[in-house]
């Protein structure tokens, strides 16, 4: 197994989730570039501790696992209160703070 | 940069499996970021999603598979889908899901690739992952469980604070009153 395979992987699943976090205007769809941008971070961890036959790698990947899951599920109840306070989630439409 | 096509020299199944699941993740990762529909962006990540489980089963962590699948597939899952349900009133098809200026996206992930990947390329060129003997494999969660009780303890338990925190949190956002 090559060591590239696995960093190159991840950082073709990293690009697309920037991609999806700059183009996309559902608040969901950038919450789901953002897994895609964690699991690709993930990925990188436990190749890391593949290589150097080192656990910290995968101690880490579960740290970031538990992590995402909190993420999610506040930023998923931060949608819902946009949601229910202007009947949209699209962000270009959240221009309040605009000076 | 040949043996990164060829790798005749390392084990020609675990390849062969890399791949094939690599495609199939590029593939719903893409279609993630480019459907019109909501719903099936959620279900071209789970193919994302269990694509990474099967590459960490690859890469000998059995234990992080388990939990990516219980976790993500699981959990995170069932958030997006109820994500999606309570705040859109259609389900399906849409016109506009992009940004006004959402073509500054493009040059800017493939100059992020294309830089990532010569520095990965640079730094790990020819490098081979040496396989691990089987025993040690199969410790790995025993492993994983001393670093948690062992070195990581502190920041194990500011984790569980973290997710009390989470929990309190949402609820408190997604209330009604």
């Amino acid at each position: 197994m090559l060591a590239v395979n696995f960093l190159l992987l991840s950082a073709a699943l990293f690009c697309f989730g920037v991609y999806g976090v700059i183009a996309r205007k559902n608040a969901v769809m950038v919450l789901m570039s953002i897994e895609l941008i964690l699991n690709s971070v993930n990925l990188n961890l436990v190749a890391f501790a593949l290589m150097n036959d080192n656990i910290d790698g995968q101690v880490f990947a579960l740290f970031v696992i538990a992590v995402a899951a909190a993420e999610v599920g506040v930023g998923l109840g931060m949608v819902l209160m946009i949601y229910r306070n202007r009947r949209s989630i699209s962000l270009d439409e959240l221009s309040e703070m605009k000076g | 940069m040949s043996g990164l096509i060829l790798a005749s020299d390392v084990n020609v199944a675990q390849n062969v499996g890399f791949y094939i699941i690599a495609a199939m993740m590029l593939v719903g990762a893409f279609r993630v970021v480019t459907t019109n529909n909501v719903v099936h962006a959620a279900l071209w990540l789970v193919v994302v999603l269990g694509g990474v489980a099967a590459q960490y089963i690859l890469a000998a962590a059995e234990f992080v598979a388990v939990s990516q699948v219980m976790v993500y597939i699981g959990a995170v899952m069932v958030l997006f889908l109820f994500g999606i349900m309570l705040t859109r009133a259609t389900i399906g098809h849409e016109d506009e899901m992009n940004n006004k200026g959402w073509g500054v996206g493009v040059p800017v992930a493939l100059l992020l690739f294309g830089m990532l990947s010569w520095v990965v390329i640079d730094q790990y060129r020819d490098d081979v992952i040496t396989e691990l003997p089987a025993e040690r494999i199969a410790s790995s969660t025993q492993r994983i469980s001393d670093g948690y009780l062992g070195d990581y303890l502190v920041p194990l338990i500011a984790l569980s604070f973290v997710l009390l925190a989470a929990a309190i949190g949402s609820i408190v956002l997604a209330r009604k009153d």
